[in-house]
């Protein structure tokens, strides 16, 4: 029975090459076999991931006035985001305090992208950071919502620009003019026929400067004016609009 | 119980228990690729970039957000988009520098210097994964775990990634990195959570000039689209026939 041992031996090639092909195209999972599953997955994984960034129209929902500021400006396509950073934790709850989004104060923020750089392109809006009113915060001048350049100057800078950008750049640039200078309305209409002002005796300074000043705006820079240089007024060694003196 | 009893159970028992297991994984597998066709459809999208290098000024916003976004390490040398600064002499000179390598302050410090006369011409490019129609990095990854999906987006599955650093040494442009925590590559996803909900990518977001454009090259008005029609467009490394899908307006020939 020669034939029937021939059979038997190419059955069982059959029937291996059946299990085979049933468990390849019937039995293993998907996954084992291609890489598809695993890539389908990968994308609904990151299909399901948070935004932090809530989006350009999201803030004008509550912040109506600043939004509709913002867009009718020269800073119409910056996303408030640019700024205040990813939101999507403040819209999700506006009453946690960590997520309140930040509002930037200091100069190096608005120089990061109006600092004069010469790879930026011709005519965007730079300045000199050292040299444009260098003590000021951008803000005291420029609304960030609506950055339109401010005014010409209309008080005393109008006129005295010289002194007014002296004293721009020095540690009085926040002291008005009239904190020591008094100024006549009548001096603005016909300038000579009322001159400003101007400080008479040392407690002008001392009013800030003295160790024992009380003012509570009172400088930093503090001498005893009972012993500092008594015989002299302060203005003749101290150039009151650049006190530091020149850099 | 005697030696062949024992292994007649055996080879009866491990064949089986494979099977259920077998049987279970797929029941898995099937679950996952059904939930990707709810809502969102693949297959009618196509996305690109479209970069004004005219418009870029530098600020690095787009790299903050992107790494806000995304989880990117702060290191300041882990990116998935960064911006570099060309600066082309007269002499022919061409230096390529990364601003985003550097810290805020750094940059405030280098900002006013007296203009160098030698220099020609000088300007920012943005830089990202190209998400190439035809990606290198797709072909040379051996476990399939970088794969383009059918909206034209490269993306790496972490859970597949072995860490084998090939796609990174593929990639022409230098748009990947190892991420340190997952030890699995990482790269720029078009911020494919966001594109799919229908927001657009982190860096296009925060962009303040609008240097950085996000449309949908299927689509037959899209900004994409006509961004593309009204500026002259080139690519980086067109001789490469990756295809990439970042379309740069107005680009300097020295960019590389």
């Amino acid at each position: 029975m020669k034939l029937r041992e021939q059979l038997k031996r190419l059955g069982v090639i059959v029937g291996v090459f059946l299990i085979v092909v049933v468990t390849r195209f019937f039995l293993l999972p998907e996954t084992w076999i291609s890489a598809k599953p695993h890539q389908a997955a990968k994308v609904v994984r990151e299909m399901a991931k948070p935004a932090h960034y809530a989006g350009a129209a999201t803030c004008g929902n509550c912040h109506e006035e600043q939004y509709n500021t913002k867009v009718a400006g020269h800073h119409r396509t910056i996303n408030c985001e640019n700024c205040h950073g990813p939101a999507a934790a403040h819209v999700a709850n506006k009453d946690d305090k960590d997520a309140v989004p930040p509002k930037h104060r200091e100069r190096e923020f608005c120089l990061n992208c109006h600092g004069f750089v010469p790879s930026r392109p011709n005519g965007f809006p730079q300045v000199d950071g050292d040299k444009h009113n260098a003590r000021k915060k951008c803000v005291s001048c420029h609304d960030p919502h609506n950055p339109e350049p401010p005014e010409t100057p209309t008080d005393c800078g109008g006129c005295h620009g010289r002194i007014a950008r002296i004293k721009a750049v020095s540690t009085h640039s926040q002291l008005a003019c009239t904190e020591c200078h008094q100024v006549a309305p009548q001096h603005m209409l016909e300038p000579r026929s009322a001159l400003p002002t101007k400080p008479e005796k040392r407690e002008a300074c001392a009013r800030c400067h003295d160790t024992a000043a009380t003012d509570p705006a009172a400088s930093k820079a503090r001498v005893d004016f009972s012993s500092h240089g008594r015989a002299f007024v302060c203005w003749e060694c101290h150039y009151a609009h650049l006190p530091e003196g020149p850099k | 119980m005697n030696k062949r009893d024992f292994l007649k159970d055996a080879i009866l028992f491990f064949p089986a228990a494979g099977v259920l297991q077998a049987l279970a994984c797929k029941a898995e597998g099937k679950e996952l690729s059904a939930s990707t066709t709810t809502g969102y459809d693949q297959s009618q999208h196509w996305y690109g970039m479209g970069i004004d290098v005219d418009k870029c000024i530098g600020c690095n916003r787009c790299v903050e957000a992107c790494k806000a976004e995304n989880n990117v390490p702060s290191e300041p040398f882990f990116f998935r988009t960064w911006i570099e600064r060309y600066t082309i002499k007269a002499d022919g000179e061409v230096t390529v520098e990364g601003i985003s390598t550097k810290t805020p302050e750094q940059r405030i410090a280098e900002q006013n210097q007296p203009i160098d006369p030698s220099v020609l011409r000088t300007f920012f490019v943005p830089k990202l994964c190209n998400q190439c129609a035809h990606p290198p990095c797709v072909q040379v990854c051996p476990v399939g775990a970088t794969f383009q999906t059918k909206d034209g987006v490269v993306l790496v599955d972490e859970t597949r990634c072995i860490g084998c650093r090939y796609c990174i040494q593929a990639c022409p442009y230098g748009a990947r990195y190892l991420n340190p925590f997952t030890r699995t590559a990482d790269k720029c996803t078009f911020c494919y959570h966001r594109i799919t909900k229908g927001m657009l990518p982190a860096c296009v977001e925060v962009c303040p000039t609008e240097a950085r454009i996000f449309g949908d090259l299927k689509a037959k008005s899209d900004r994409l689209v006509r961004f593309q029609r009204r500026n002259p467009i080139s690519v980086l490394k067109p001789d490469l026939n990756t295809e990439p899908k970042v379309r740069y307006a107005k680009l300097d020939g020295e960019v590389r």
